[in-house]
């Protein structure tokens, strides 16, 4: 039986799901197509609910995975199938025989400037969630001194114009967290969420937004925004509808922070093709028994996990990397 | 504000137009706001620029005024539009210019409309035949009269005998644009430049050297808006509208408005006059108006035509400050001579 197994994707998924197949006694190849592993997690400063750091949860998931054997900078050119063995070609052409394939490519950011209304990359003042994180995490202190800041939630999820009806699940949570972190970092300034529902399914996420209120402050407006301009001071103006008063609204920022969503990973298409399964109308790879289990692929010995499949939570996508690490093995040894 | 974003946009929202060969359409009521317009458009595109633009006087409205104040189904006014389009095949034409806002608008509609439907263009066909035994081919170019206009903008340019240019200072005077809500808010993809950052007019401007305004309510209705207007009742929201803008824009101390829409410079202009009655605010320098400009005036300014041949002694704020700031040359005597 062939013991070898490659990962593809060096983001939470794949690295936990190789921690796994490592304890299991399997050896793990990941081929990550960026310099350095960890995927979106490593521009992250802070994790929902809680605020655990995102530098040290990865550090943890790394120190496990160390006897992983990384090809950084690599993408897989072709895969073969011959006498139930995988034949691999990376970008660097080397070639890799394996018993299976893990799928772990993960999602990208939905990117926020098609989202024209908005005005992100043409306003100074327009950023994004991943931009926000990545000034708390390097302490950009200029963002901070903002005393009038919003957050559009759902940018580029649940929208039809952009192609992703889906709901990216973890940006209302994660607007809450970052709201809450501002006013830490300012507690002068006044804080505007504006969003359509607020989908705090997790636990913990409820006790969040009440704190959000209560203790923040935190104003919560039910309503899409409709444009954002800048005024004569470089000011942002932005207006909006409240739903719950059925009004329009028009409000001067200095900072708006734009929740993008998470999209299906660009090289989807490709990789499906490659692997011989399909991605669903979404864009994210598809599962051929999505109640029963959500690591299989109607190629056998292909499995996937992690948001390849659609948005998902940290610790969901740690457990459904578990289970996939249990499924190559199921397999293998079958 | 990050140029470099907004040119990105404008890189993706590019459309073909060609410059030659056009059966031009004329608006219904655009001669009357602004006589000289349609007549300068066709005097620069004909005998500056020596290009082929046709039209006839058999075309008729397209039945936009109509269709958006909710008056007309939506099969008489695809009737009517077909109607045009057999003009224009029988003149031999393939290229199609409208000349209004909400005739551009519309005919895109329809276009599309058909593209997804064509089981109800069949039945247009079958009607026009039925009605006027009229046949039609659908234009392989639609343009705005601005989209043309935009196209030929550096040639208009190297012909030019005024910039929009301070003579005092030297500096490119403040532009705000207007583009009508017709253009592209309904189709991004079929205006230059698209809906959020349209640059149909921001390329004639930077053309001809002054420079756009960007302000929080460039975006918003010029206060036609149809019903708002055309609906007695409802004339307060027209105004509230237009006041609205001008709050809006007069902190950047605009020298100018540019519009490529009917209505646009109709309201714009007029009811400038109205806030002043009401409120007594000016928007302008020196207690004046901000004066409005048609893209077609404007572009026979740049050229040098006299004011009054222009039709500028209709406009209800006055132009001649402005003229005076560029140094434009004209006759006080004149004014109401033509």
């Amino acid at each position: 039986m062939n013991r070898e197994i490659l990962i593809i994707g060096g983001g939470p998924a794949g690295l936990e799901c190789a921690n796994s197949l490592i304890s299991l006694g399997y050896k793990v190849f990941i081929v990550e197509k960026s310099a350095e592993p960890g995927g979106h997690l490593r521009k992250w400063d802070r994790l929902f609910p809680y605020g655990a750091s995102a530098s040290e949860t990865l550090e943890k998931l790394l120190q496990q995975s160390n006897k992983a054997l990384f090809f950084y900078e690599t993408e897989v050119k072709s895969i073969k199938k011959s006498d139930g063995v995988f034949i691999a070609t990376l970008s660097d052409e080397t070639q890799l025989h394996v018993g299976s394939i893990v799928v772990a490519t993960g999602f990208s950011l939905f990117p926020a400037a098609k989202k024209e209304e908005y005005g992100y990359g043409i306003y100074n003042g327009v950023i994004t969630n991943a931009d926000l994180e990545d000034a708390f995490k390097t302490g950009k202190k200029e963002f901070f001194k903002a005393n009038r800041v919003g957050f559009v939630h759902c940018v580029g999820s649940r929208d039809e114009k952009v192609c992703n009806r889906h709901c990216s699940k973890v940006c209302c949570v994660t607007a809450v967290k970052q709201a809450c972190e501002f006013k830490d970092l300012n507690p002068e300034a006044e804080v505007y969420c504006f969003y359509m529902d607020l989908r705090m399914f997790g636990r913990g996420y409820e006790d969040l937004y009440l704190k959000a209120q209560n203790k923040y402050g935190i104003r919560f407006i039910r309503g899409r925004v409709s444009e954002v301009a800048e005024d004569v001071d470089g000011c942002l103006v932005l207006k909006a509808e409240d739903t719950l008063t059925s009004r329009p609204l028009k409000v001067t920022l200095d900072l708006l922070v734009l929740m993008s969503g998470i999209s299906k990973n660009p090289d989807n298409d490709e990789i499906a093709l490659m692997l011989g399964i399909d991605t669903d109308e979404d864009g994210f790879l598809s599962l051929c028994e999505p109640n029963l289990n959500n690591n299989k692929t109607q190629v056998e010995g292909v499995f996937l996990t992690g948001s390849v499949t659609g948005p998902k939570t940290l610790p969901e996508t740690l457990n459904e990397a578990r289970a996939a690490a249990l499924a190559v093995h199921k397999y293998l040894s079958r | 504000m990050n140029i470099n974003g907004k040119k990105k946009i404008w890189s993706e929202y590019q459309k073909e137009i060609p410059e030659d060969h056009y059966f031009y359409v004329r608006s219904c009521i655009r001669q009357n706001f602004f006589p000289a317009s349609e007549k300068l458009f066709l005097e620069i595109v004909r005998e500056r620029l020596s290009l082929d633009f046709f039209e006839t006087e058999h075309h008729t409205t397209c039945g936009g005024i109509a269709y958006h104040s909710d008056t007309i189904p939506q099969e008489t006014v695809m009737t009517i539009v077909a109607r045009q389009f057999a003009l224009m095949t029988e003149a031999g034409y393939k290229n199609y210019v409208a000349s209004c806002i909400t005739s551009f608008g519309l005919y895109t509609e329809i276009l599309d409309t058909w593209h997804h439907f064509p089981e109800l263009e069949s039945k247009i066909r079958d009607y026009l035949w039925k009605t006027t035994k009229r046949e039609f081919q659908k234009p392989e170019y639609l343009a705005h009269a601005s989209d043309v206009v935009y196209k030929l903008r550096n040639k208009i340019a190297s012909q030019a005998k005024y910039k929009l240019v301070n003579k005092d200072t030297g500096e490119p005077l403040k532009v705000v644009e207007h583009i009508g809500c017709h253009y592209s808010k309904m189709f991004p993809s079929k205006g230059v430049g698209g809906a959020e950052y349209p640059y149909v007019l921001t390329g004639m401007i930077e053309a001809w050297g002054g420079e756009i305004v960007d302000y929080p309510e460039r975006r918003h209705c010029c206060g036609f808006g149809f019903r708002q207007y055309l609906v007695q009742a409802n004339r307060g929201y027209s105004i509230s509208n237009t006041h609205k803008k001008f709050e809006s824009m007069a902190p950047f101390k605009p020298d100018m408005i540019i519009t490529n829409c009917p209505g646009c410079p109709y309201f714009l202009d007029r009811w400038q006059y109205v806030i002043k009655e009401m409120e007594g605010k000016t928007y302008g320098e020196n207690g004046e108006g901000i004066p409005v400009f048609t893209y077609e005036e404007v572009a026979g300014l740049v050229l040098g035509y006299d004011p009054w041949y222009l039709g500028m002694q209709m406009h209800q704020t006055a132009v001649e400050p402005l003229l005076d700031k560029i140094g434009i040359k004209y006759n006080k005597e004149e004014k109401y001579l033509l």
